[in-house]
């Protein structure tokens, strides 16, 4: 170990991961008991506030606002932060800093900072801006497909196949999004037999994880059953996370029946961040705040600490001039 | 330095969950949960008149009240909290409760039941054409004290006077017990506690045992341990859960619920009614939020979910306020 950094040796030290991970001792200890677990006794939350939040909030967001939000959420035990999408700014006006942004947060350690690339401009802007992950985004519904990003389903798997190609060559992994998994707001009910498709493709495209997404919050947990039912024939379980949008208030219920399932991978917003694009005036992301607390009442470990990630929330909120969506932050008396 | 914590979380959980996984098919353990045969029908007890205007701030009109009752019976729900026979000095919004009573229009099959405190108010609501009442008992010694002045078993032997004349009268009494996940004084709840004065309650001749959330602050992994307690003392049948969403968990709540075999969830239109306990928060879950959860679920209800709208609509309008209902908020576009 003479010649490794002292940094890479402190990460390395098994010492630090289980000061950091507490969690990990028991795993790695512990006898195989877990067949009577129903949940998974780890969830990693993947935060997509300054990316999937912040593109749906109306007004601009200072560059500068944008890296605080995403140096603050670093601090909370956060494992993954989405930061922002390289796609094109005429397209994405909230996202044109993506350079600046990328370039002038503070990376924490163990802390991972994916960011969009829809096709290889993107995915080349990216790296070049310091990028060590990126995320592509495929659609189940044909319909959604041509109008959100003008192509069809399989046009848009070629696109991201060049992307992720180019990603494996440089190491930098990639994960699927797959949007409208439980409904389309142009073609109403989505197949399951649909999504898992479209999910085999992205896993065996070299994506290390898909991200099923209820992109207008339609979903119930009976129809998240069915859907991840058909997925989890075509992909690992452990390669699958959900993505729920809280329009019609069923995104704690979704993410229980998911976690019923052996999912142990949920994205969410700080404060419940961006709005729903296809119903005036709803909400869009679960808050990760009421995700943590739910977690957090049944036992299931996250390494986030709730109390940071309010503080997170304060400031974007206070930033944006807006309230909180989150249930868990308004409780606690973070009104404006 | 992330990817190998990435490594050893993947592997870690990819190991354990492998064994997982192969459990769980071979068992269909997690399938089993997720899937679990849940209840046919459920029985929604819609306490928007009631629990929920009871903690609005502005006094509703009685013409307004009754006018969300009638069209709440049009929307198929079979049992409307309709009032409270409260004493007015500690409940203003509830003084109207004899007009309410005499000025609704009763469906056939439809039940109104209404809160009776104590014997007097059981008898002005008889009076007043009650054909149905409700009784509540606290899990929380603190919370039975700052809330009605005396112990849990105290407040229970008052309502035995109650139970009494209800059973005389062919009366049909209704328990509920607040603060089952949790107390605003005592702060975490026992399981035993809530089963044992759910038990009473049920013994005393409770008919059916509403079990309150009454802060939100349970979450799936409480709402599983309580019921776990409370079943072994009260048949399952005989058993509904009160959900407030204050922190947002109620529908989680709702539904590990149902999976564990409740199938009677109380609710309130529109989410009437804030927390008096988090300024600013909301309280009761939203019947529309839950109606769209247990429809698809596949599960009957025999409730119409926009005439419910609609009476969520009216209401809102009426007290100059947003829904609290998600589904409300939502259903425009699409």
């Amino acid at each position: 170990m003479g010649n490794v950094p002292t940094t890479v040796k402190h990460c390395l030290s098994y010492e630090q991961l289980v000061q950091d991970y507490p969690w990990l001792r028991r795993w790695l200890q512990e006898e195989k008991t877990i067949t009577t677990q129903e949940y998974p006794e780890f969830v990693k939350i993947v935060e997509v506030g300054p990316r999937d939040g912040l593109q749906n909030e109306k007004e601009i967001v200072p560059t500068g606002i944008k890296i605080q939000l995403i140096d603050l959420l670093s601090k909370t035990g956060l494992p993954v932060i989405e930061a922002t999408s390289f796609v094109s700014s005429k397209w994405v006006p909230q996202m044109a800093d993506h350079t600046d942004v990328l370039r002038g947060i503070q990376r924490t350690p163990h802390v991972q900072y994916p960011v969009l690339t829809p096709n290889m401009q993107g995915f080349q802007d990216a790296v070049a801006a310091g990028a060590t992950e990126v995320a592509v985004f495929g659609s189940a519904s044909e319909t959604f497909s041509k109008k959100n990003i003008n192509c069809s389903i399989d046009e848009s798997m070629l696109r991201f196949e060049e992307v992720v190609n180019a990603a494996k060559e440089r190491h930098i992994p990639v994960r699927g999004y797959v949007s409208c998994a439980l409904g389309c707001p142009h073609e109403g009910h989505i197949e399951p037999s649909k999504v898992a498709e479209v999910a085999k493709r992205l896993y065996h495209m070299g994506c290390y994880e898909i991200s099923l997404g209820d992109t207008i919050g339609v979903g119930t947990p009976g129809s998240m059953f069915k859907m991840l039912q058909s997925v989890m024939k075509e992909v690992p379980t452990n390669a699958l996370a959900v993505h729920c949008h809280d329009t019609y208030g069923q995104a704690l219920p979704n993410i229980l029946t998911a976690l019923q399932m052996g999912v142990c991978v949920v994205d969410s917003a700080v404060a419940g961040l961006g709005g729903c694009p296809y119903a005036q005036g709803s909400s869009g992301n679960v808050s990760t705040e009421d995700v943590l607390y739910m977690l957090s009442g049944m036992g299931i470990e996250t390494g986030v600490n709730l109390a940071k990630v309010m503080e997170a929330g304060d400031f974007i909120c206070s930033a944006l001039s807006r309230q909180t969506n989150s249930k868990v932050a308004q409780a606690r008396g973070r009104t404006l | 330095m992330a990817a190998i914590v990435r490594l050893v979380n993947r592997s870690a959980i990819s190991s354990a969950m492998g064994q997982q996984f192969l459990t769980f098919s071979s068992a269909a353990k997690a399938g089993v949960k997720a899937g679990q045969v849940l209840p046919e029908k459920v029985k929604i007890v819609e306490v928007g008149p009631r629990d929920g205007l009871q903690n609005e701030k502005t006094i509703v009109p009685t013409e307004t009240k009754i006018h969300l009752i009638d069209l709440l019976s049009e929307s198929g729900l079979p049992v409307i909290e309709a009032t409270s026979f409260v004493s007015p000095k500690w409940v203003p919004q509830m003084a109207d409760q004899v007009e309410v009573m005499k000025g609704i229009g009763r469906k056939p099959g439809v039940s109104y039941p209404v809160l009776t405190p104590n014997l007097k108010g059981f008898q002005a609501a008889v009076k007043a054409g009650a054909a149905e009442v409700a009784i509540f008992g606290a899990a929380s010694e603190l919370f039975s004290k700052k809330n009605i002045n005396c112990t849990v078993e105290e407040s229970l032997q008052r309502f035995d006077e109650v139970m009494k004349a209800a059973k005389e009268a062919g009366v049909p009494v209704r328990g509920y017990v607040s603060c089952v996940l949790g107390c605003p004084y005592e702060g975490k709840v026992a399981p035993e506690k809530v089963a044992h004065v759910a038990k009473r309650l049920y013994s005393m001749g409770c008919y059916e045992i509403s079990l309150g959330d009454t802060i939100g602050v349970g979450t799936p992994g409480s709402m599983s341990q309580m019921l776990t307690a409370v079943t072994k003392e009260v048949p399952v049948s005989a058993l509904a859960v009160h959900c407030h969403d204050t922190y947002g968990q109620a529908l989680a709540n709702i539904l590990v619920a149902l999976q564990l075999g409740i199938s009677v969830v109380d609710s309130s239109v529109a989410g009437l009614g804030g927390c008096p306990y988090a300024q600013g928060a909301s309280g009761n879950v939203a019947t529309e939020d839950v109606v769209y959860m247990l429809h698809g679920l596949g599960i009957q209800t025999g409730v119409d979910l926009s005439k419910l709208m609609s009476a969520g609509a009216f209401i809102c309008r009426s007290l100059n306020r947003k829904t609290s209902s998600k589904v409300a908020q939502a259903t425009c576009k699409l």
